[in-house]
């Protein structure tokens, strides 16, 4: 599959993702992660190739796909309940839905999501950026989603915060077992939440490398510490390095992967 | 400890309106002492005491010639708060109506009313429709532009987000480019309301108005013409208090709106 026409900005990305799998796709800045997690969505087309999901074209796909953007993208003019409670709203096929079992389903997604029931009735101008954040997941999560596609969702929080919404993120996932694809720069942070880590390069964006990331679920705070995610997060800096550096797929990138 | 107690937030209005207050009084008694001293003639320059004995004398003349004015003022206004939204609808649905029109709608905007006005009495007589009419000219364009700019400067990542929950065209509008225009709206309404006060009192000293029925403008007009200046300082400041009245409470109205219903900053 390839987009974009003069300068393809992705070219030959073959990616199969499983149904339930969690990928992080880490790569240099402008090297189409993006844009690869839009063409997923139905936002862009590809100009050629194929792209199917359960079999289907992205925009007719019955499948449900939810987007977090990197940032919370919250309507200022609705509540924190109004504006999880909007792909309810837009979404022809969730009309039938009767409000109190609506109202109760933004409930219970405020109490998953780590919010307290009086958060409710906020405005966005009240949350701290954690909190607005939170509640942009929410409002993903609201339609049950088969896939998530994040895109950098947490870049812009401090490291703590970013750490904590990981180990819930990862905790929300293992609880739906959705099918997650997940952009960022924080090469931590994809080793932590992820089965496997794809590392792009850029100009035209392909995809590098793949890595298995073999530790089980739940994950816990303290499996950053732990000498076998330093190597991992060791080994996936190396291939960024390099994909950053210009460098296309190669056979010496998996003898480091053998011998690192 | 309590700091903001009742007491010390009536000091701090205290200290805000006082001096102002001061300065105004400052001003009427030098004012007053200069008409006094350089000894000016009353048609020229009248007295602060001769402009508020004139109008009190004429009170009742100058209450229903205030009526008159707001209620051709709001009327005007309230058909362009209502037409502006609707033009500004259709240049946020098509791209090829905005392109053409908007241009005409900057243009126009910075025709001056006193050359329209006489127009519009050509066509639509003299009499309260005209002034209407003048009022709405003046105050609809600064509500087109900013609904406009609403309805169309939204953040591309929104209007993603609303394409990604499958939402028809009319959603889109409705519950994004309509809310998203709200605190531009506001701001148009604001400068509009500014506005239509000015389109009043041109269409009135333009279009005059029958003996018994006239507005501020009429009352400008037939003073000016008659030497009346104690009567036109009472009835300038009539209309000063008049747009302020206006100008204030859509400000007030406003900011609860956005307070209300909107991001409280």
């Amino acid at each position: 599959m390839s987009y974009g026409d003069a300068a393809p900005s992705l070219a030959n990305i073959d990616l199969s993702v499983a149904t339930g799998e969690f990928v992080s796709i880490v790569g240099p800045s402008g090297c189409g992660k993006s844009t690869l997690l839009r063409l997923v969505a139905g936002l862009r087309t590809a100009t050629t190739g194929e792209l199917t999901i359960n079999d289907g074209l992205p925009h007719h796909s019955s499948t449900k796909a939810a987007f977090v953007f990197q940032e919370p993208n919250l309507l200022p003019w609705r509540t924190v309940a109004g504006n999880i409670r909007l792909p309810l709203e837009l979404d022809g096929s969730n009309q039938s839905l009767p409000k109190a079992s609506s109202d109760d389903l933004i409930k219970e997604t405020i109490r998953r999501i780590g919010l307290a029931p009086h958060d409710a009735s906020k405005r966005p101008s009240q949350l701290s950026g954690g909190m607005k954040m939170r509640v942009s997941l929410a409002r993903a999560l609201v339609t049950d989603p088969q896939i998530m596609l994040l895109d950098e969702p947490f870049a812009a929080l401090d490291d703590i915060l970013r750490q904590q919404l990981n180990e819930e993120l990862q905790r929300l996932w293992w609880d739906k077992r959705w099918t997650g694809l997940f952009v960022t720069h924080n090469v931590s942070e994809a080793v932590f939440l992820s089965q496997r880590v794809l590392v792009m390069s850029q100009s035209p964006g392909t995809i590098l490398e793949s890595i298995n990331v073999p530790f089980g679920f739940p994950r816990s705070p303290e499996l950053r510490a732990e000498p076998e995610f330093a190597r991992l997060t060791g080994l996936v800096s190396t291939h960024l390095r390099r994909a950053a550096a210009g460098e296309t797929g190669s056979p010496s990138a998996s003898t480091l992967e053998g011998t690192a | 400890m309590t700091i903001d107690h009742p007491r010390s937030r009536t000091s701090r209005v205290l200290r805000t309106v006082a001096p102002p207050l001061i300065l105004l009084v400052a001003l009427l008694g030098l004012w007053q002492f200069s008409v006094w001293w350089f000894d000016l003639k009353p048609f020229l320059v009248p007295s602060p005491v001769r402009v508020a004995t004139a109008a009190m004398a004429t009170f009742s003349k100058l209450a229903a010639a205030t009526r008159v004015s707001a209620a051709a003022a709001l009327s005007g206004f309230a058909a362009s708060l209502v037409t502006g939204v609707v033009i500004a609808f259709f240049f946020s649905q098509s791209r090829l109506i905005r392109i053409s029109c908007y241009p005409y709608a900057i243009f126009l905007q910075t025709v001056p009313i006193v050359a329209i006005a006489p127009l519009v009495i050509n066509w639509f007589g003299s009499g309260f429709r005209s002034i209407v009419i003048i009022t709405f000219v003046i105050s609809l364009f600064p509500i087109i532009t900013s609904t406009t700019t609403g309805m169309t400067a939204i953040d591309p990542q929104l209007l993603d987000l609303f394409r990604l929950n499958r939402a028809s065209r009319w959603q889109i509008w409705l519950k994004l480019r309509l809310p998203n225009a709200v605190p531009h709206l506001i701001t148009g309404a604001r400068t509009s309301s500014g506005l239509s006060v000015v389109g009043a009192l041109v269409g009135e000293y333009f279009a005059g108005f029958g003996v018994n029925d006239y507005g501020l403008g009429f009352l400008i007009g037939r003073n000016t013409s008659q030497m009346r200046t104690d009567e036109l300082f009472a009835a300038v400041i009539a209309s000063t208090l008049l747009g302020i009245t206006i100008f204030g409470t859509v400000s007030i109205v406003g900011a609860f709106i956005l307070n209300r219903w909107y991001d409280a900053r």
